[in-house]
């Protein structure tokens, strides 16, 4: 079992969770992520790691509150324990220097982007993000990347906080001004991360984006992560999450995420959630 | 006076209309009776053909001698000189091809029913034995096993007879391999597999679950932590896919998936657990093997009313154990032999609609005599279902090849080792099972953990 050592809420729907996991801590990179299950018979979930220490040996996740086992964990307190928790799976980010990088977040697509961003400033690599939510709470981490971002421009649907509308309105707006970005970084729904590619692509920046198919086991065991890549299939759990967006084929992705909708209501139904 | 009819004492067995709805045990073992019935088959032959024929020698007829005097623990005694989980290897070795296979009663009649015998001793001492303290001697050294499937849970139990501390790294939540996510309840019942694990747990063998060696830490890793050897028995656990055009929509699961979320997941207890599986109405499982007949009888038993396995080869390729391709056929699963798919097709909203298949033909002999399925110009047609499951095989997973430098592997991702010791070409590390071999059988993986056992007491004893 793994001790949540500190839990905090950062809005209604997003809450966050150190665990002491030093077998994940001791390796994990930006980009990877665990596997946790919260009790005896749970299923077994994927989260990205948002941050780690390796001397306390922690590893922090961000999870919002969406459907059975994400509210079950939820209900873990400080102190409390999780049943398993293992990791670090996939592939680190393949993040590499270069002279603008500007990353785009939907929602608590934020969280594994944190990492990923922090480790290319302390590469030396000069970094903006977009951060989006549905409003001004919706927005989480801001004061974090606040911390080593050139810029930080927020995007609300209400317009409660920054511009009123999309972080792809945000980013056109960008490249529309001149500002010469090396390469996007793209983590939110997928419906968001297919916009972002759409304008991409016009105009050429190279985009990565990463994918959260659903899983079980996480090592490659299974087949159900698969992705379609450039007309390749993938295995996200081992080959992934992040991937070149100009390849994937979002409209698959969206389609298999859907796979057990009905048994995921009824399950939270049946549970009286 | 030997029992010299031709026929097995028959087992047990739930009917087969009222099993393809539950997940209790399909075969219920032999009585004491049945099998002291069974033992008087044997002829105790000096040549011992059927000895021959398992992979790791139990002695046949010594304790079939034991089980005829009605000494069941002197049996297992027997047994479990040479085999550490009889009680697994009873139920799901294929004893046609291996010890009874070579039984001399064969050739007129029945073999010796050997494993059904196996079976029974072992539940028999599960059952009634009593525990028995033992002590062995610690030699400080360390040895570490990856993956807990039978290789490395055979290799992890000698190892810790002869002195060594075990500790087994095992990626999963719950140890077992293929023990506990492939093969389903009702032919090797779960808690039956943990007993087994337990037993050598108990003998101080530390299993870690929830480690991914190449992940989590890496064999050079392990052996820095001064671990002298490194036993893989990682398996073979990637499944592979038909590469038809269909194979993400909707309804499309690999056997891993599908197997892995009623069986390790509990999905057959959904909602009460939270890991959903779906099945539809028309099921079509591909392949023959063992996974495929698991697959197909386990849709069966989720409900799905038709349930098809199609195999491009004839019904003499399938490489299912005899037994299973027997009870499959009793449970209602329907037999599409000489079929391969061609593609899956989906309706408007990405659900599997139909799978395009051809018929095939066997044509002439190919250098190695076997009889290759050809397709049939013109004979394709659309199978009906909306649930696919993909059961062609698994290869070795990648990740301890990409993360361990130095050790050698086959192009197809098998582990090279050298067979007499089941070394690698890396120092100290030695491997077996699935991951050396291809998908193959538990008794041989449990043989190469054996090998490799004493193969590592002997290096590191300087023998
Ligand atoms: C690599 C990866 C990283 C992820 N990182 C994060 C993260 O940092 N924070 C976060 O909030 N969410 C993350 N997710 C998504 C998270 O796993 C799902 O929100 C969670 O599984 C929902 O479970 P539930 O039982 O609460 O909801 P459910 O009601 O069961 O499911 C809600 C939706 O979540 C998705 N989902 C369900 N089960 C799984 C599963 N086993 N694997 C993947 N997706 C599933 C499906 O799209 C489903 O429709 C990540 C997913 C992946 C694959
Ligand atoms: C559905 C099904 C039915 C079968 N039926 C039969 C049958 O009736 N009779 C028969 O004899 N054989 C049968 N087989 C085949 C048999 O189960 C295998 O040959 C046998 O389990 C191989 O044993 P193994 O120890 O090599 O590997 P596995 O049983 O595959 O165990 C490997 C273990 O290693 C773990 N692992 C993998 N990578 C890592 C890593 N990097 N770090 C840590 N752990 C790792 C895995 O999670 C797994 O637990 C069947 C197989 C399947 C899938
Ligand atoms: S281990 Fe398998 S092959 Fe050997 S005697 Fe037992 S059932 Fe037969
Ligand atoms: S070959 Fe058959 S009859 Fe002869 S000893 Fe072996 S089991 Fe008995
Ligand atoms: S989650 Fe099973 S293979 Fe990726
Ligand atoms: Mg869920």
């Amino acid at each position: 079992v793994y001790k949540i050592v500190k839990k905090q809420t950062l809005n209604q729907a997003v809450e966050l969770m150190e665990i002491h996991a030093p077998y994940v801590a001791r390796k994990c990179e930006p980009g990877q992520f665990i596997i946790i299950r919260v009790d005896e018979d749970g299923e077994r979930v994927p989260l990205t790691i948002a941050d780690y220490d390796r001397e306390k040996e922690t590893v922090t996740i961000i999870y919002q509150v969406v459907g059975y086992t994400t509210e079950l964990l939820s209900k873990k307190a400080e102190g409390d324990y999780v049943q398993d928790f293992v990791g670090p799976l996939g592939q680190p980010a393949p993040l590499h220097k270069c002279d603008r990088v500007i990353g785009v977040a939907g929602g608590v697509g934020a969280a594994p982007l944190y990492p990923q961003l922090r480790k290319l400033a302390k590469m030396g690599v000069p970094v903006d993000v977009i951060i989006g939510g549905k409003s001004a709470e919706f927005v989480i981490l801001k004061e974090l990347f606040e911390e080593f971002c050139d810029n930080v421009y927020i995007a609300t649907d209400d317009g409660s906080l920054g511009t009123k509308g999309f972080v792809t309105t945000v980013l056109e707006d960008q490249i529309k001004a001149g500002v010469k970005y090396d390469e996007v970084i793209a983590i939110g729904p997928l419906i968001m991360m297919k916009n972002v590619v759409k304008i991409t692509k016009e105009y050429d920046i190279p985009t990565m984006v990463s994918l959260n198919p659903i899983m079980i086991d996480g090592t490659g065991m299974c087949g159900g992560c698969r992705v379609n890549i450039g007309g390749e299939t993938k295995f996200a759990c081992v080959d992934g999450p992040d991937f070149d967006g100009f390849k994937v084929n979002f409209d698959e992705c969206m389609q298999r995420q859907g796979m057990f909708r009905e048994e995921e209501h009824e399950c939270r139904i049946g549970r009286g959630m | 006076m030997a029992n010299m009819s031709l026929k097995k004492v028959a087992m047990p067995e739930q009917d087969p209309n009222v099993r393809n709805k539950n997940f209790e045990e399909v075969a219920l073992g032999y009585t004491k009776e049945m099998a002291m019935e069974e033992a008087a088959r044997c002829l105790n032959c000096k040549n011992k053909p059927c000895v021959g024929g398992c992979p790791v020698n139990v002695p046949i007829p010594a304790f079939i001698e034991k089980v005829a005097a009605g000494d069941f623990e002197g049996a297992y005694e027997v047994i479990t000189t040479e085999n550490a989980l009889p009680a697994i290897c009873g139920r799901v070795c294929p004893q046609e091809n291996q010890c009874e296979g070579k039984c001399v009663r064969g050739i007129k009649g029945e073999p010796v029913g050997i494993g059904r015998m196996e079976r029974f001793v072992a539940d028999w001492h599960m059952a009634n034995a009593k525990e028995t303290e033992v002590n062995i001697e610690k030699n400080g050294m360390k040895v570490a096993v990856v993956g807990c499937g039978p290789a490395g849970i055979t290799c992890a139990g000698e190892l810790i007879k002869k002195g060594y501390d075990v500790t087994v790294f095992e990626a999963l939540h719950k140890p077992g391999g293929v023990l506990s996510y492939g093969i389903p309840e009702f032919r090797l019942p779960k808690d039956l597999v943990a007993k087994e694990i337990e037993s050598v747990q108990k003998l101080g063998v530390d299993i870690e679950t929830n480690v991914i060696v190449g992940r989590s830490i890496t064999i050079d890793e392990l052996m820095e932590d001064g671990y002298k050897a490194v036993f893989v028995g990682s398996g073979a656990g990637l499944p592979r896919f038909l590469n038809i055009p269909g194979e993400n929509h909707l309804g499309v699961y690999s056997a891993n998936e599908f197997l892995t979320r009623v069986n390790l997941m509990k999905g057959y207890k959904f909602p009460e657990c939270p890991t959903p599986v779906k099945v539809g109405k028309k099921v079509a499982v591909v392949g023959a093997g063992n996974v495929a007949m698991d697959a197909a009888r386990t849709a069966k038993r989720l409900g799905a009313e038709e349930v098809y396995i199609v195999y491009r080869r004839s019904e003499e390729e399938a490489p299912a154990r005899l037994e299973e391709l027997h009870h499959a056929k009793e449970e209602g699963i329907i037999f599409k032999f000489l079929n391969n798919p061609a593609a899956i097709k989906a309706d408007e909203n990405g659900w599997v609609s139909s799978m395009e298949v051809i018929k095939q033909e066997l044509g002439e002999p190919d250098a190695s005599g076997r009889r290759s399925p050809q397709p049939i110009e013109g004979s394709n047609y659309d199978l009906d279902v909306d649930t696919v499951i993909i059961a062609i095989g698994q290869s070795p997973n990648p990740l301890i090849r990409h993360t361990t430098p130095g050790l050698d592997t086959q192009k197809w991702g098998g582990i090279i080792v050298n067979e007499e010791t089941m070394e690698t070409s890396k120092d100290g590390v030695y491997a077996g099972g699935d991951t050396v071999t291809g998908a193959a059988t538990v008794i041989l993986a449990m043989g190469a953990g054996k090998k490799a056992a004493a193969a590592i007491d002997q290096k590191l004893q300087g023998k």
